[in-house]
């Protein structure tokens, strides 16, 4: 049924039965925006010309549009007059073609029959030491649009399904969080983790600032959980080798996990003889979380190579002995020296950013160390001390006072082994000295950085990351959890460094993205995209090529170019690229283009054969 | 390795005259490799480190003419010296990067040059295009069991994006090298550290300070000979040995020698012109009892 209504509009788009009778009865309003528009452009002139103008019946102008009773004015004039095409002379369409649009619809007319001019951003504001000059170039955009709508066709907005399964990639605390929530809210959840086991990140670690609560049990629980769930599916070792599709309606392929080795080297390489598994999903939460700069990228820090220099994951780990004992000899570490911002905000290291949590785990450690080792001694290099955040502050005070640990406010410039100890050479900026400390134990606070492939999942999913592999959001304030593609959303550290309580909040907020889209009938779609006129299209696919979006493929069958309008922006690159003139955006057909022209340029208006004039 | 055309050489003015020493062995050692140094015609000062340490575009056309008038010569330029290679390898990242400093410059040396010469090090030459394994094949004298401390200095390492020669943090091409030539490199930290460069003209006790931490470092490495690319470092090195050994008891002085007079020797030169009689530790004693020269 959608396809025929499809193949209706298609023949709408040709300029055929639809259209005859229509555009004869325009009317225009122009806005005076108060001044910004009035102040330069004589509006009253502009009214008086274009009331000349062919198909239009009447004109106006008042001063504020966009106001309940400029809204008013146009219900009216639209029953009063059986206006059957509108152009608003105003401000650019991206402030206001919306709201004027559903005022059109109101009154019962077909929104897409109406138009803007935009004469204030395009001409008043641009204009203001030239008013002639400035109305004249009004009143012929007003014409232009005028010859625009003359051609538009009343068009229906387009609906697609949506497919309520959610693709959950990553199984840390982010993915898990994420999944449950969809899941308990009756939905079902593919949850693919690359790893051998669910926990991420957090089964490495132990207790968490700023409580010191531990967490292997909550996590447990949490773990059990997604495991029994009945509408979870977890896939481990898995991966995403592709995905296609829009929102509401992705196809993604699952294969079984490429050895990290394999990833570091030849990225993107997709393993045919594994092969993977199809599953079709209405959206994605992209949950891949982070790992920690690997040490041989910290040169000045030994690159990996000095015996007892750990980075914060392997400290955690040493923690977890009931002793805590020095990977080299096994001996208990006396004195700890903590490097905070062991890569971080250092561009060098390609790590411009704060990596955030360092701070906080570092006054967590050399707590924890003190408390293991209650004669030992705990040193901090920090170029500064980051707390923000509930009773964090305060916690960093506690590793200060209850802690005894000892924080010097610079960088460590290098450090290397000597005998059976690692010599630390840094920097106290507030007595101004360089220091040298003899340590048993160095803890690097390495950066975190995103998760190994990440960049190129990016790709796949076409989502795309940042300079740096972070995942990168619509917007940073407005839209944080959902990426630049719709039906992708974003949860925990794949975005950029978070700590465990911010991830829950974001994975707690991409879960509601997920549940708010799958609690929609159907998803509703701009109508104003490209269609192919098919007795016209040769299948040469040049079109296909042309198309940013991969909204266009080839019918192998009847070799002719399809369009999927899910994917279409009606950008009009293949109305460039094909040779046949088979490709059409709606309402942007080429004699219209061509009337628009030639209204701006005060030529008589191109006449297309079926304009019925 | 392939048999090259005599490679462009920018010699320097401290070759001409201090490390003479430094100009004659890089000779030897391109020529006993088979592709000989062809010093730059009519060559002027590159300035040394000052250019690039004031704003002022007038101080580069000194490196930017030497620069143009190389590229005429062919696509790379050989240095020797660490200071000059990092005024010219830093000169030509600024013209290649920044066309409106690069069109003032060259309006003003009245030259084309667009940044395109290669800089090279003689060490990079060495590792990248004749190759260790050749070098090793040529040795007539290996350097057979002596304790090498290499130096690297700043001027060879940093800044890293402008000279990117080496890992700054870790470097080892001149390690590799003398490894080739049979030599034990020691390990110690302070390879990359400062000896203190200029700043003797300022504050000879900083500079002390600085050269005492690399010489203590590479005594208690128990090395037998310091290795250096740079007359600077040669020099601070060399010199302040007499001084520490007054003011430290146990210390034991150990020659500084620039890579390539080692290298020229263990490759067959007689040390002619290698002014070995100028060091303040005279290196003679330990290459006479390892045979590697008469002198």
């Amino acid at each position: 049924m959608e396809a025929a209504r499809d193949r209706e509009e298609q023949h709408a788009g040709h300029g055929g039965e639809a259209r005859a009778g229509t555009g004869r009865r325009i009317g225009v309003f122009i806005c005076h925006c108060g001044s910004n528009i009035a102040g330069t452009v004589d509006v009253r002139r502009a009214a008086e010309a274009v009331r000349g103008l062919r198909g239009v019946v009447y004109a106006t102008d008042y001063g504020y549009m966009c106001s309940d009773p400029g809204q008013a004015l146009i219900r009216r004039a639209i029953a009063e007059q059986g206006l059957d095409g509108i152009v608003v002379a105003a401000c650019s369409p991206s402030m206001h073609e919306a709201t004027f649009r559903r005022t059109a619809e109101a009154a019962g007319l077909n929104p897409y029959r109406l138009e803007i001019a935009n004469i204030r951003e395009q001409c008043s504001w641009v204009h203001q030491e030239e008013r002639e000059e400035a109305t004249r170039k009004a009143i012929a955009l007003i014409a232009s649009l005028v010859e625009k709508v003359r051609g538009d066709d009343p068009l229906e907005p387009l609906g697609t399904p949506v497919t309520r399964r959610l693709l959950v990639v990553g199984g840390g605390i982010a993915g898990m969080t994420v999944a449950l929530e969809v899941a308990d809210a009756g939905h079902e959840v593919i949850l693919v983790e690359r790893g051998a086991q669910l926990g991420g990140r957090l089964s490495q670690i132990r207790e968490t600032y700023a409580a010191l609560s531990p967490l292997a049990a909550p996590l447990e629980t949490l773990v059990e959980r997604v495991r029994e769930h009945p509408r979870i599916r977890v896939l481990l070792e898995s991966e995403v080798e592709s995905a296609s599709g829009y929102v509401g309606s992705f196809t993604v392929t699952l294969r079984p996990a490429l050895p990290a080795a394999a990833l570091a080297g030849d990225r993107g390489e997709s393993n045919q003889a594994i092969g993977g598994t199809q599953y079709e999903v209405g959206a994605i939460v992209v949950a891949t979380g982070y790992e920690l700069l690997p040490l041989s990228r910290l040169g000045e820090y030994g690159g990996g190579r000095v015996a007892d220099v750990v980075d914060a994951l392997e400290f955690e780990r040493l923690l977890a002995d009931g002793v805590l004992r020095r990977p080299s000899d096994g001996r208990v570490p006396r004195r700890v020296v903590f490097v905070q911002c062991a890569g971080s905000r250092d561009p060098e290291h390609g790590v411009p950013y704060c990596s955030k949590v360092c701070c906080l785990y570092t006054a967590k450690q050399a707590l924890l160390y003190r408390q293991r080792v209650p004669d030992g001694e705990a040193i901090v290099f920090a170029i500064d001390v980051r707390t923000g955040g509930r009773r964090y502050e305060e916690f960093a005070q506690r590793a200060v006072e209850e802690g005894h640990v000892l924080y010097l406010r610079g960088k460590v410039a290098k450090l290397f082994r000597q005998g059976d100890r690692v010599i630390v050479w840094g920097v106290d900026t507030l007595a101004g000295r360089n220091v040298e400390v003899a340590a048993d134990l160095v803890v690097l606070a390495a950066a975190v950085v995103p998760s190994a492939g990440a960049a190129e999942l990016g790709r796949r999913l076409r989502a795309t990351t940042d300079e740096l592999g972070f995942f990168r959001e619509a917007h940073p304030k407005l839209r944080p959890v959902e990426s630049l593609t719709a039906g992708i959303f974003l949860a925990g550290a794949a975005q950029g460094p978070k700590d465990i309580a911010e991830t829950v909040s974001q994975a707690g907020a991409a879960a509601a993205k997920v549940l708010g889209l799958f609690s929609r009938p159907e998803l509703v779609q701009e109508p104003t995209v490209a269609t192919v006129l098919e007795e016209l299209c040769a299948g040469c696919g040049l079109c296909v090529s042309a198309c940013p979006y991969e909204a266009r493929s080839l019918n192998p069958r009847l070799r002719v170019a399809e369009v999927n309008a899910a994917l279409c922006q009606g950008c009009g690159a293949c109305v460039v690229a094909c040779p046949n003139k088979a490709c059409v955006v709606r309402n942007w057909r080429p004699e219209q283009t061509l009337a628009m022209v030639g209204a701006v340029l005060g030529e008589t208006p191109y006449r297309s054969p079926d304009a019925g004039e | 390795m392939q048999n090259m055309e005599a490679l462009p050489y920018f010699p320097g003015c401290t070759l001409k005259q201090r490390a003479a020493g430094l100009d004659r062995s890089a000779r030897d050692v391109f020529s006993a490799l088979g592709s000989p140094l062809a010093e730059l015609p009519g060559w002027n000062c590159c300035g040394a480190t000052f250019p690039l340490t004031v704003e002022n575009l007038l101080d580069l056309t000194g490196p930017a003419r030497i620069l143009a008038s190389a590229r005429a010569e062919g696509t790379r330029l050989a240095v020797a010296c660490a200071a000059c290679y990092n005024v010219l390898r830093r000169t030509n990242h600024l013209l290649r990067t920044d066309a409106d400093k690069r069109e003032k410059v060259c309006l003003f040396i009245e030259s084309e040059y667009d940044g395109d010469l290669e800089v090279v090090h003689l060490l990079e030459l060495l590792h990248r295009e004749i190759g260790y394994g050749h070098v090793r094949q040529a040795l007539r004298r290996p350097l057979e069991g002596l304790r090498v401390a290499a130096y690297y200095g700043c001027l060879l390492l940093r800044p890293a994006v402008e000279v990117g020669f080496d890992d700054p943090e870790d470097p080892v091409l001149l390690d590799q090298l003398l490894a080739a030539a049979g030599a034990a490199p020691v390990s110690y930290p302070h390879r990359g550290e400062c000896c203190g460069g200029y700043l003797a003209v300022r504050s000879e006790e900083a500079a002390l300070e600085a050269s005492k931490r690399v010489l203590t470092a590479v005594s208690a490495a128990g090395a037998d000979v310091v290795v250096t690319s740079c007359p600077l470092c040669q020099y601070n090195l060399d010199r302040r040995q007499g001084i520490i050994a007054r003011q430290e008891a146990g210390f034991r002085p150990v020659p500084v020698l620039y890579f390539t007079q080692l290298l020229g020797l263990a490759l067959g030169a007689d040390g002619e012109g290698y002014r070995l009689d100028e060091h303040y530790v005279d290196p003679r004693p330990l290459l006479r009892e390892r045979g590697l020269a008469d002198v």
